[in-house]
């Protein structure tokens, strides 16, 4: 792999639930990010994949200093985020910029494009205030929006257009690294092509590492070199996009993906579907041992005791399974 | 004789900016016991079409213009008020997208789930708690006697959706509704309740018409599927067919540009442009200004559907004028 330009190690990240208002009750702790060790590759698509609540949004904030870790250090090119002052912490949000989900949220509806675009520029003094409306007028270019709707407000455009400004902002600084929670969920499929497109292009033409969120699997092993799947704040499995997918290990990715529905209706009525029965647990209260053991067609008495660590399976690929060998062929 | 046929039916709504034409001239019909998928993108007017249907408009500011929707010879859309009472809800149900929305926070369970039986049958408390046990379980839910009196809250996101299909299903409905019933929920929760829906298909007989704008799910659920764009169908045609061999431009064009069926990293087909504005009259084609293909009849002149195979209706004039 590529010399890596961020790496994470065995980051935590909990959360204190307590109840009441004035009398304050300690209800326990929400792990939201339990032990990640990652690394990200100069120029590498890495895709983080799971179910809501098990962490990967958490984990997306936790890289970008919105929330302050409970342990494990973040380290970008050397230097360790957590450990640095606010005005590090400033310097470095040149280098790692985020796109969210929703762009109707994401977006100030009182801001015009210029200002929104300029808005970094301006913060970071990274060009002459005279060169600013050319740099926007560049940005937008990029993003594929002409730059006459430079003094446009975020509600004149379409949910797809909004992304695009979304994400010409976070390209704003010339950053190494872009997280992008979930870019195209919420977009119509016409639409989500369009930016899929727009991030791979981007990604060859800037060398920029890409951490992309999603939950379809089709979409993140489409734009991904390799993919993480989460469970419950960890790493059950990690390998090379194309493999995890169509050869899965871990039984929890296994499921993910016969849970998929495939646009192919030969293909979908005849193929082996593993339904798993229940709910994803709470992470305030996980189940002892491998958290994925209740719900998993394969667990032995071994797994409701001691949480199997990530360990490599075989080449270019981590399993976190103790089972793994012995269910290889099943 | 099909359970319901819908023909010719539109939905305007009458706002400030404009009237938007959420429904233009849809015409389908279901035969019993059949899934029928409707698919489009958002605003192609699939849900509005199935809120005409069940009476779930909004008057005003919307309002049907015109058509009809017969459901066992009774027009859904012209009949009496109690005429309308006896067939929605106890011989159509309906389910939605998210289930902590529709439920009543406020009411238990049980008795959100006997409502429908109460109003419907003659039947005692006793007996309508005793089949909304019996629903519960057949619908998935463990240790259904004691939670059955729990509050939707106490749920979570799939099992308020089973809650929300024991509901709907309590009455034995001939067609049931369901509009996106698993879009806001995980992959593996979708799964099981998509098989939920399959299994109480197939013990009650009922016909499903199927709202999603997933691919994926109409694939492995439907029968047949029917394509809307800006309020109108685009083309109709059994699922396999469908999938083989699309005619319409927009249909085409929707599945080469999923990357589930297109070579990893490829570069995705993209459809151009944007949905157009449905408060603007569309003297033609509603996808010409998208098309690749168009030329200046597709603007000028509206198509209608054809029949292009068995079963199998387009609505593009170039397709149909065997151009393309």
């Amino acid at each position: 792999m590529a010399e890596p330009i961020l790496e994470l190690r065995d980051v935590r990240t909990h959360f204190p639930v307590s109840q009441g208002f004035l009398f304050k009750r300690a209800l326990g702790t929400v792990k939201a990010v339990d032990g990640v060790t990652l690394s990200l590759g100069r120029g590498e698509v890495l895709g983080l994949v799971g179910e809501s609540g098990c962490g990967k949004s958490t984990l997306a904030r936790t890289i970008m200093q919105l929330l302050p870790t409970t342990g494990g250090a973040v380290i970008l090119e050397g230097k360790n985020l957590t450990t640095g002052s606010a005005g590090d912490v400033h310097h470095i949000r040149r280098d790692l910029q985020m796109v969210f989900q929703d762009p109707y949220a994401s977006l100030n509806p009182r801001m015009t494009v210029f200002d929104t675009l300029a808005e970094p520029l301006r913060v970071h003094r990274v060009c002459p205030a005279t060169g600013v409306p050319a740099r926007v007028a560049e940005l937008m270019q990029l993003v594929g929006l002409a730059p006459r709707f430079m003094q446009k407000y975020p509600h004149e455009f379409s949910g797809g257009q909004r992304q695009r400004i979304a994400i010409a902002r976070a390209l704003a600084l010339e950053p190494k690294i872009i997280i992008a929670d979930e870019p195209v969920s919420a977009l119509d499929v016409s639409i989500q092509a369009q930016i899929l497109n727009l991030l791979a292009q981007l990604v060859r033409k800037m060398n920029l590492s890409l951490v992309f969120i999603a939950h379809d699997l089709a979409v993140v092993k489409h734009i991904s070199d390799r993919v993480a799947v989460m469970y419950l704040g960890k790493i059950v499995e990690l390998g090379r996009a194309a493999d995890v997918i169509e050869r899965p290990r871990h039984p929890y990715t296994r499921a993910l993906v016969s849970a998929i529905p495939t646009p192919n209706p030969d293909l979908e009525r005849t193929r082996q579907r593993i339904v798993l029965p229940g709910d994803p647990p709470s992470p305030m209260n996980p189940p002892s041992g491998c958290a994925f053991h209740p719900r998993c067609p394969h667990a032995r008495e071994i797994c409701k005791s001691g949480v199997p660590p990530l360990f490599e399976f075989e080449p270019y690929r981590e399993v976190a399974c103790v089972r793994v060998e012995e269910i290889a062929n099943l | 004789m099909p359970l319901l046929t819908v023909t010719d039916l539109r939905t305007y709504f009458y706002t400030r900016s404009g009237v938007y034409r959420a429904v233009d001239g849809v015409s389908f019909s279901v035969e019993r016991g059949e899934t029928l998928g409707l698919v489009g993108e958002s605003g192609s007017g699939k849900s509005v079409t199935c809120y005409s249907i069940m009476g779930l408009v909004l008057t005003p500011p919307g309002r049907i213009e015109s058509g009809t929707a017969i459901f066992d010879g009774v027009d859904l859309l012209h009949c009496t008020p109690a005429q309308a009472r006896t067939i929605r809800g106890k011989r159509i149900a309906m389910i939605f997208q998210d289930p902590m929305t529709s439920l009543n926070p406020y009411m238990r369970i049980s008795e959100q789930l006997i409502e429908p039986l109460l109003i419907h049958e003659k039947i005692s408390k006793r007996d309508a708690l005793a089949r909304a046990l019996a629903m519960l379980e057949s619908v998935g839910i463990n240790d259904a006697a004691k939670r059955m009196h729990l509050y939707p809250h106490e749920f979570s996101g799939g099992m308020r959706q089973r809650v929300m299909i024991a509901m709907a299903l309590i009455t034995k409905p001939e067609l049931l509704i369901a509009d996106e019933p698993t879009t806001a929920l995980d992959v593996t929760v979708q799964a099981q309740i998509l098989e939920l829906i399959k299994k109480m298909q197939r013990e009650l007989g009922m016909a499903v018409i199927f709202i999603t704008h997933d691919l994926g799910v109409v694939s492995g659920l439907c029968d047949r599927v029917q394509v809307m764009y800006a309020g109108r169908v685009v083309e109709t045609a059994d699922v396999r067919t469908l999938f083989r061999a699309p005619q319409h431009p927009y249909t085409r064009g929707l599945q080469r540009s999923i990357p589930a069926l297109q070579p990893k990293g490829a570069e995705l087909y993209t459809i151009n442009g944007l949905p157009p504005d449905v408060s603007k009259p569309l003297p033609g084609c509603s996808f010409a200004a998208r098309c690749e293909f168009a030329i200046d009849r597709c603007t000028a002149e509206q198509p209608t559907l054809a029949t292009f195979g068995p079963g199998h209706a387009q609505a593009c004039l170039r397709v149909q004028a065997g151009e393309l």
